[in-house]
């Protein structure tokens, strides 16, 4: 197996006696017999005959030092390599081949057989064969590590929202979906009145805030809690809080402004509608049609409450309506602007539920005024009769303040078959119960609003008939979703393979 | 007889020692086993001086003698050069010599008729070194080694050479020395065979590491014992009288 190859040119060599056990030899570089040499020099000293591979049960892959995780099958180039690496000493002689030398695969052990070339004693090479035992050890590794032990974080992200429904979380959910937000989150944890985010790193946290910055009004706080800390290295080891406060103020509702903020939005009136909701609140004067917009530092610094929320809508009957000419309107110096999209409208109502019983009608102004026609049924809030618990509201001259204050058109017929469905974060999120009606609502306003649904991702309900005849069965004034803003669902179907 | 002795735990006591017929020096050493392994060896029959040359312990590198006479670098003191020839017996000549390669235990080899020179000496160094030691002198390389006293150990009785020695050389070398010759090694196989060994004609020390094979083939050689002559020898002998014939 070992043979000594010659470093001198040779010409009838003489032989001499191995210096050790007398034999006739030719003369090499160290003078004895290979016997001899074999069990006097071992150039594999110094290599490690044994070793430890870390392995991590739960992703399958191999620890590589110092810090990276790869996958690699057994008996591998990748996996030859690896042990390769951990052998120390191998630089000092010239590695000539290494293979695998079959163990059973739950033994826990790999072989791998190495022959090696190595200078001794001046001159002679020798080639030993030699068997390195690695022991195959478990670790879980960092990734694993997080995921098993779940309450692993650094950093958490409180969002709270202090209203009356869930709407604006099922909105959150869809555009968190759509841009990808939660690629990161270690876990979504549901609260009451909100939800907690949970990251491995501050930034990552960071960067779910900036997120919510840009699609909701929202403030943010942020506190840290020490864990740890080593005073000889000056390591700190922090949790991280940002507590995330999104505006009260949902979509539709009526909210009562100050003085001073009504004099700052360009003398809009104090009882105004919130039509929209950005990163900014989007309020509407019904009576003008003025519009403002209300960010959230403006909130904060002028806090104001919605006096009217969605779960008070009342239906009323449109008995006549009758737009309102420029000229007829009043318009004063300093005025904000006045919404181009809406049509103001003087509008005589009924009660749906009086519909027949009461003939005196009730005449107030809307905004609606593109959308109403007699006969329609609208919601809208009645302030009259309503019981408001606002220091605002309670200031305000009574007779400047509508009686009806009308929000959205109402459609009738309205539980047909949806054929687009949302995507949920997760399943077992009770924060997201899609059985309830604030989700309904939602789904609702998403057919309602154009706006709205550019946001997001809404998908074809592949379980569901598209109808053939949709265009003659539909009233074309109710809102639907058309079907190129619906998405296919991506849809793996693993087809068993046949001989 | 051939003896294993260490020079302060260093094995190559050639360099350190230079043993003749009719003297013997040794190195200045920190302790005094090294000169007492040969003082017990010898005393009774040769004087055994320590000495320096230069200043320095490698003696036998630098100085070159035979029963006839001693030569030693340009570079040895006046007071060496006076302390030697005060220990040297009367008929011992000592000569300093002025060349080039001073280290002249490394370029001559030589016993009390013949001596084995660098190729690249001096004339006038030849000439010396024939006057002087009373030698026939010959320019030679012991495998292709220019070095020959390093390589090559010479008695009167026989010849020790470089391992790599080719047959066709040690037959040349064997028929101009007159000497019955053999390719060997000591310290446990090292080439420099004059580095780790000295011998005269009836008494040689070899390096610790020696091995008994090594130590059979230097006595054989140089038939230091009583035992019959070994078939290197023998052989030896025979293309000898080949040779003469």
């Amino acid at each position: 197996m070992d043979q000594i190859i010659h470093v001198d040119n040779a010409e009838a060599k003489p032989t001499i006696l191995c210096c050790e056990c007398g034999v006739a030899i030719e003369p090499n570089p160290a003078n004895m017999c290979v016997a001899c040499l074999r069990s006097h020099v071992d150039i594999t000293e110094g290599i490690p005959k044994q070793g430890t591979l870390h392995f991590c049960r739960g992703c399958e892959r191999y620890f590589q030092p110092p810090s990276e995780w790869i996958s690699c099958s057994l008996e591998s180039r990748e996996l030859l390599s690896l042990c390769l690496k951990k052998l120390k000493g191998l630089n000092r002689v010239k590695l000539v081949d290494a293979s695998f030398v079959w163990t059973e695969p739950h033994s826990k052990r790999i072989k791998v057989k190495l022959t090696v070339h190595g200078e001794v004693l001046g001159g002679a090479m020798l080639q030993q064969v030699f068997i390195v035992e690695f022991t195959v050890n478990h670790q879980m590794c960092t990734d694993c590590h997080r995921s098993e032990a779940q309450d692993y974080w650094r950093a958490s992200v409180q969002v709270r929202q202090k209203s009356e429904n869930k709407k604006t979380f099922y909105y959150l959910e869809q555009l968190i979906l759509k841009h990808k937000v939660h690629a990161t989150t270690l876990g979504i944890k549901p609260v009451h009145e909100g939800l907690d985010f949970f990251y491995a790193t501050e930034s990552h946290a960071r960067k779910m805030i900036d997120f919510l910055n840009a699609v909701l009004p929202c403030k943010y706080q942020h506190s840290k809690k020490l864990i740890s800390h080593d005073i000889h290295s000056n390591v700190y080891n922090y949790k991280f809080t940002y507590s995330v406060d999104i505006v009260p103020v949902s979509k539709d509702s009526v909210v009562c402004l100050s003085k001073k903020l009504t004099h700052q939005l360009g003398g809009i009136a104090p009882v105004c509608l919130v039509y929209r909701v950005t990163n900014s609140l989007h309020l509407i004067d019904p009576t003008t049609a003025q519009i403002a917009e209300v960010n959230s530092n403006i909130f904060w610094r002028y806090p104001f409450k919605s006096i009217c929320n969605p779960n008070q809508l009342v239906e009323y009957v449109v008995m006549d309506i009758e737009p309102i000419m420029d000229k007829d309107r009043t318009f004063f110096p300093g005025q904000g602007a006045i919404s181009s999209k809406h049509i103001l409208a003087d509008v005589w109502l009924v009660r749906a539920s009086e519909l027949g019983i009461n003939n005196n009608t009730i005449h107030t102004r809307t905004h609606l005024g593109h959308v109403l026609k007699p006969g329609d049924s609208a919601f809208g809030y009645n302030l009259e009769d309503s019981n408001i618990n606002d220091l605002n509201f309670e200031n305000l001259n009574k007779n400047n303040v509508p009686d009806v204050i009308l929000v959205k058109k109402c459609y009738s017929g309205r539980q047909r078959q949806r054929v687009w469905k949302l995507k949920h974060l997760t399943n077992d999120v009770t924060a997201f119960d899609t059985d309830a009606n604030d989700y309904q609502e939602f789904l609702n306003e998403l057919e309602e609003d154009p706006e709205l649904r550019q946001n997001i991702n809404i998908f074809k309900d592949t379980s569901k008939q598209i109808p053939v005849d949709t265009y003659d069965s539909v009233d074309h004034n109710e809102p639907y979703i058309t079907l190129e803003e619906m998405l296919d669902d991506l849809d793996i179907q693993d087809v068993e393979m046949t001989e | 007889m051939a003896f294993r002795v260490q020079f302060e735990n260093n094995n190559e006591i050639g360099v350190f020692s230079k043993l003749t017929n009719s003297y013997c020096l040794v190195g200045i050493g920190g302790s005094e086993n090294f000169y007492s392994t040969f003082e017990s060896e010898l005393s009774e029959t040769i004087p055994v001086i320590h000495a320096s040359l230069a200043g320095c312990r490698i003696i036998g590198r630098m100085s070159v003698g035979n029963k006839h006479g001693l030569l030693v670098p340009n570079s040895t003191f006046d007071t060496e050069l006076q302390h030697l020839r005060n220990s040297l017996p009367d008929k011992v000549k000592l000569q300093r010599i002025e060349e080039r390669l001073s280290a002249l235990g490394n370029v001559v080899a030589c016993n009390d008729y013949v001596a084995l020179v660098h190729p690249d000496i001096d004339r006038e160094t030849e000439e010396i070194i024939a006057d002087t030691l009373n030698v026939e002198v010959f320019r030679q390389t012991i495998a292709n080694n220019v070095l020959v006293g390093s390589y090559s150990v010479l008695s009167n009785r026989g010849a020790l050479v470089h391992p790599n020695t080719p047959l066709s050389d040690q037959q040349e070398l064997s028929t101009l020395l007159q000497l019955p010759l053999a390719a060997g090694t000591v310290n446990r196989g090292s080439n420099a065979v004059a580095a780790g060994m000295v011998v005269n004609d009836w008494c040689a020390f070899t390096g610790m590491d020696t091995t008994s094979t090594e130590v059979t083939v230097i006595e054989s050689i140089f038939r230091l014992n009583d035992a019959v002559p070994s078939a290197i020898t023998s052989s030896m002998r025979a293309t000898l009288i080949e040779s003469m014939t």
